[in-house]
């Protein structure tokens, strides 16, 4: 690429946003800044000179200083490497930064994101003879990238002609060529196990797909009431400390997808490490391999350079796109968005923009809506069927939902996991609070239910979610007039929906038993929980008092169970069904017997 | 290169000189400007292009003409002089002695603005501190390397918890004390002085290096003030090895300072007048703190943010709660029961609480007992409105126990003396005894195991 560089001197240091004069910079262009080599991209044009905004403080920078134009823009490697790896927001690999330059990111570093030095154990793809027609996505061979993830070498997109050469199973090393195609027009192309692609260009796809079965998370209110798709979009609105960054790691540790792609954007340095240090410890519920195996990280905390944040939500979703691109299904997380947003209104801000909401810039929404587009599920050109799910954490000034980002957001999305203050004060978390959230997947998510787990699924989560309105109507008239104004069934709704809280929805991310919950497991507990609300609304009306089956132990019992049996132990579960049943019967009899049902 | 004088001043304003023709300074270096009475103030390049230049100047722009002001461009960051010596003394924002001592000679010399820490070689705070104070530790607790603000509103005994903070923090089962570093923004006389005899009289003085800029100071050096802690504070912890707590006192008058600054600057405002850059800039302060891979020492935050008209909801505490590990909350509903400290716990919060207790660290219960007593206090405010509605008699018996359990709570376990330091233990079996006035079954937070060992009620 050097004889595309070009180089120009910098005139105006204003923060992270330099001017400089370079003649025929394009859009999008890197641009090395200063003694330093400080990256950067330009981001407006203006006769000869052209607008960068670093990646890095420009602390020390002068005018006059040499500016080069790398004349491509800024592009991520992909190839094998990338799996359990920790990069920052424009992918350079942060352990070996910190081998290279300590504790403290020094400026100007410049390492590749991929390992050059490692072998990786090549198998070539057997259906492929010399003289194949290959193309952009076409699987080459496989490389076994973690004891979990096998990589697919694909072909890079735009790439199409003859195959000439295909090397033969052995040891490797990224850069070395393992295909030979021959072109249309005749020009030879060699192919490594890894290429590059430019981050603000989505990756091509055949075709786009409806989702069709959901992302089991193994939480409760997530997959049960709310339930997300595999190549679905979501957002987890919510105020400091209700617990998005918990809903997000608890997603990122359970959830059945084949990779993982958590985006720490201007995060918190420590709950970063906290992924850093458990992950490598946790098994995978799937393969029951360590999770870090099917992880990739990218971490740009909120004392790091604002551009890179900018940046880091498109390095994530590309490398995202290159997994689903070999079939596989990819649930990328991003915490937060509003952070990204606000990394867009600072640099907006220092270019004089004209603000239009809160100071963010005119094109905010057409710019959070081309992100999470890049979701989806895709017919990949050469290895099937592949998704990216893309998850958003969302962080409202003031828990405020009607703010710029969080309601252009909630325009975007399919699925709203909401929030409240209210439920993390009371520490009934996950948050996720059943009135406001919604999702637009549930009954493309029942016919998986009503195949895997049961036929019933999608009645008892409606009667579940009926059960928790009437409950909130009936609590704004004890807030007025007292709990004494409810008749017993009245009371018995309130205790029903009580079961539905404590029992169901709410899980606890640090109890070993509960943090994870088997679809059979949701569906158990929320059925026996109907079941205790319908048969006792039936005593009630035979006239049993309400009070009787508040003092019943199968209640305290509900709401313990979750955290007694794992989803293993089914079978304990459905004792506890059978005891439910005896405990309600026993009732049953006992005022049969006095006979005279009660007139209601 | 050589360093440059320039009297070429075109502008003052608000904090800020522009200087013409001044090509080749480098941007956030060091100024020194001479007054028309040969007077010296501190700056720093905060837009460097090549036809102009701007220039913050610490101590403001009052009382400058644009004919005699000597502008002297030190070709160096804004730096600090760091030594041993640094413990026992008083500095402004600068890093300059304001305790009449001479200043500190050092080879070690710091630019003030830090970088990030690589988050691949910080290592996860796990290890409780124990505060002495009962909110804290049992429902909030800290732990080594957390940043964890103290939320309060103007007359609430923020200063005083904080420094009871200071006097009674220690490592469970350990005697090592802290070193502190106390950075004072747009603080008035009195609560910089109550600070100093605090310290002075808990013996800590020793282990303690102020820096101070009271309210009557110049505000643009609250800029630079918590960066030259922090500064400090990193060396104290990762060259000397020693623990450091960092109290910043008071965050929304350093906000008010950068506000003031962007105004001047013509920033484009995002909220209430505030920059769009204001959570970057808080974040590069508050992340400053944290554990590092093989070192020893770490350095623990506790910024006091007082809540302008006691709104969460406002950009400083809202900014801040985004960036800290949590918060804990002080309310005047509280204070004005008489009740210290005033803790408000269920707005307050610590994340990094899990694995700093349980069983190896505190006790085995202690998670669940924070997240039991969290359930019953939220319910027994639900029943307090309810009363405050329809009267304490018409409520149930439940309710009423509900009621009886708020009560003792705000006033035995929130209520503690400000010298009165629990241990974890009496912090826990305090909590225990509260519980268990109500019945077993009532507990659905806590195990079998845990009832049958501490449950002292008679259900």
């Amino acid at each position: 690429m050097t004889e595309l560089s070009r180089t120009g001197a910098i005139r105006d240091i204003n923060g992270p946003i330099v001017t400089v004069d370079l003649p025929g910079a394009r859009s999008g262009e890197q641009v090395k800044i200063g003694e330093l080599g400080l990256f950067g991209e330009v981001i407006s044009l203006a006769g000869t000179t052209a607008v960068v905004q670093t990646y890095e403080s420009t602390d020390g920078v002068r005018p006059g200083e040499i500016a080069v134009g790398l004349g491509f823009p800024l592009s991520v490697e992909l190839g094998p490497g990338l799996m359990g790896g920790i990069f920052d927001g424009v992918q350079r690999p942060l352990e070996k930064i910190a081998l290279q330059s300590g504790d403290y990111i020094r400026r100007g570093i410049s390492v590749p994101a991929l390992d050059r030095a490692r072998q990786w154990e090549f198998e070539p793809n057997e259906a492929l003879e010399p003289g194949a027609k290959v193309s952009g996505g076409l699987v080459l061979g496989t490389v076994q990238e973690t004891l979990t993830v096998k990589h697919r070498i694909l072909v890079p997109p735009g790439v199409a002609g003859e195959l000439e050469e295909l090397a033969p199973a052995g040891d490797y090393d990224i850069e070395a060529s393992i295909a030979r195609v021959r072109t249309a027009k005749g020009h030879i192309l060699k192919l490594s196990m890894y290429h590059r692609w430019p981050v603000r260009r989505p990756r091509p796809y055949l075709r786009r797909d409806d989702g069709i079965s959901p992302l089991i998370t193994g939480q409760r209110v997530i997959d049960t009431f709310f339930p997300q798709l595999k190549g679905g979009k979501g957002a987890v609105p919510g105020p400091f400390g209700a617990g998005k960054t918990v809903v997000q790691q608890q997603i990122a540790r359970w959830s059945n997808a084949d990779i993982v792609i958590y985006v720490g954007c201007g995060e918190r340095g420590n709950e970063l490490v906290d992924v850093l240090e458990s992950f490598p410890q946790l098994d995978d519920p799937y393969s029951g391999r360590k999770l870090m195996e099917r992880t990739l990280l990218v971490a740009n905390t909120s004392n790091m350079p604002v551009v890179a944040r900018e940046a880091s939500i498109y390095v994530g979703v590309t490398m995202a796109e290159y997994y689903r691109d070999m079939g596989y299904d990819v649930v990328m997380l991003a915490d937060s968005t509003s952070r990204w947003a606000e990394a867009l209104r600072e640099v907006s801000g220092r270019l004089g923009q004209m603000p239009v909401e809160e100071g963010y810039p005119a094109y905010l929404a057409s710019r959070l809506a081309a992100v999470y587009e890049r979701a989806g599920r895709v017919e990949t050109y050469g290895a099937g069927s592949g998704s990216v799910t893309l998850i958003g954490a969302v962080s409202p000034p003031g828990g405020d939902f009607s703010e710029p980002v969080t309601s252009h957001t909630k325009d975007i999305i399919e699925t709203f996991w909401a929030l409240s203050k209210e439920l993390a004060d009371a520490r009934h978390y996950p948050s996720i609070d059943w009135v406001t959230s919604f999702s637009g997947h549930v009954h493309t998510a029942a016919q998986w239910w009503h195949k895997e787990v049961d036929a019933n699924w999608e009645r008892r989560r409606t009667a579940a979610l009926a059960l928790l309105a009437r409950d909130a109507e009936l609590s704004r008239i004890v807030n007025l007039v007292g709990p004494e104004a409810l008749s017993d069934a009245q009371r018995w709704e309130l205790e029903g929906a009580s079961l539905i809280k404590e029992g169901v929805l709410q899980q606890s991310a640090l109890d070993d038993v509960d943090t994870f919950c088997s679809p059979q497991k949701q569906f158990a507990l929320l059925d026996i929980a109907i079941k205790i609300y319908t048969s006792g609304a039936e005593l009630i009306a035979i006239g049993v008092p309400v009070s009787e089956l508040q003092n019943l132990p199968i209640l305290a019992k509900m709401r313990r169970i979750k955290s007694m049996y794992t989803s293993d132990q089914m079978d304990q579960i459905q004792a506890f069904r059978a005891e439910v049943n005896s405990a309600m019967e026993e009732i049953r009899i006992e005022y049969a017997k006095q006979g005279e049902p009660a007139v209601s | 290169m050589s360093i440059k004088e320039y009297r070429t001043v075109t502008q003052a304003r608000g904090g800020l000189l522009v200087v013409k023709d001044a090509p080749g300074v480098a941007f956030g270096d060091r100024v020194r400007i001479e007054d028309y009475s040969g007077g010296i103030r501190n700056g720093q390049v905060i837009r460097a292009a090549d036809d102009a230049v701007l220039i913050l100047v610490f101590e403001g722009t009052e009382d400058l003409d644009l004919e005699r002001t000597w502008v002297r461009f030190l070709d160096e960051p804004v730096e600090i002089a760091l030594s041993p010596e640094l413990l026992g003394r008083e500095f402004n924002g600068l890093g300059e002695p304001r305790d009449g001592r001479p200043p500190i000679l050092s080879n070690l010399r710091r630019p003030v603005a830090g970088s990030a820490i690589n988050p691949a070689a910080r290592t996860y705070p796990r290890e409780f501190i124990q505060t002495g104070i009962s909110t804290i530790d049992g429902l909030n607790s800290l732990v080594r390397g957390q940043k964890l603000p103290i939320f309060s509103g103007s007359g609430l005994p923020h200063n005083r918890l904080a420094a009871q903070i200071v006097r009674q923090a220690k490592l469970k089962d350990e005697d090592t004390s802290f070193s502190v570093v106390f950075a004072a923004m747009g603080v008035s006389y009195a609560d910089a002085k109550f600070f100093r005899d605090e310290f002075a009289s808990s013996g800590v003085l020793r282990n303690v290096v102020m820096f101070i800029n009271l309210a009557d100071d110049p505000p643009v050096e609250r800029l630079t003030l918590p960066r030259t802690a922090l500064t400090a504070a990193e060396y104290l912890a990762y060259d000397l090895d020693r623990h450091v707590l960092v109290v910043m006192t008071d965050m929304t008058y350093y906000a008010e300072a950068l506000r003031e600054v962007a105004t001047a600057k013509g920033d484009v405002p995002a909220r209430k007048g505030y920059p769009g850059y204001l959570y970057s800039d808080l974040a590069e302060i508050y992340e400053r703190c944290g554990r590092i891979h093989q070192r020893h020492g770490s350095i623990t935050m506790m910024p006091v943010v007082s809540m302008p008209s006691d709104d969460i909801t406002h950009p400083i505490p809202d900014l801040t709660g985004y960036i800290t590990e949590g918060q804990i909350v002080l309310s005047r509903e509280l204070h004005n029961q008489g009740i210290y400290p005033p803790v408000h716990i269920s707005p307050s919060l610590s994340r990094l609480m899990k694995d700093g207790i349980g069983k190896d660290d505190t006790r085995e219960d202690h998670p669940r007992v924070s997240a039991q007593i969290y359930a019953l206090y939220a319910r027994a405010q639900e029943t307090r409105n309810l009363a405050s509605i329809i009267g304490a008699d018409e409520l149930s018996e439940r309710d009423r126990r509900y009621l009886a359990f708020a009560d003792a709570f705000d006033t035995r376990f929130v209520g503690q003396g400000e010298s009165e330091d629990r241990s974890i233990e009496a912090t826990l079996n305090l909590a225990w005894e509260l519980m268990s006035s109500f019945p077993r079954d009532m507990l659905t937070r806590l195990k079998e195991t845990d009832l049958a060992k501490y449950y002292t009620g008679t259900d």
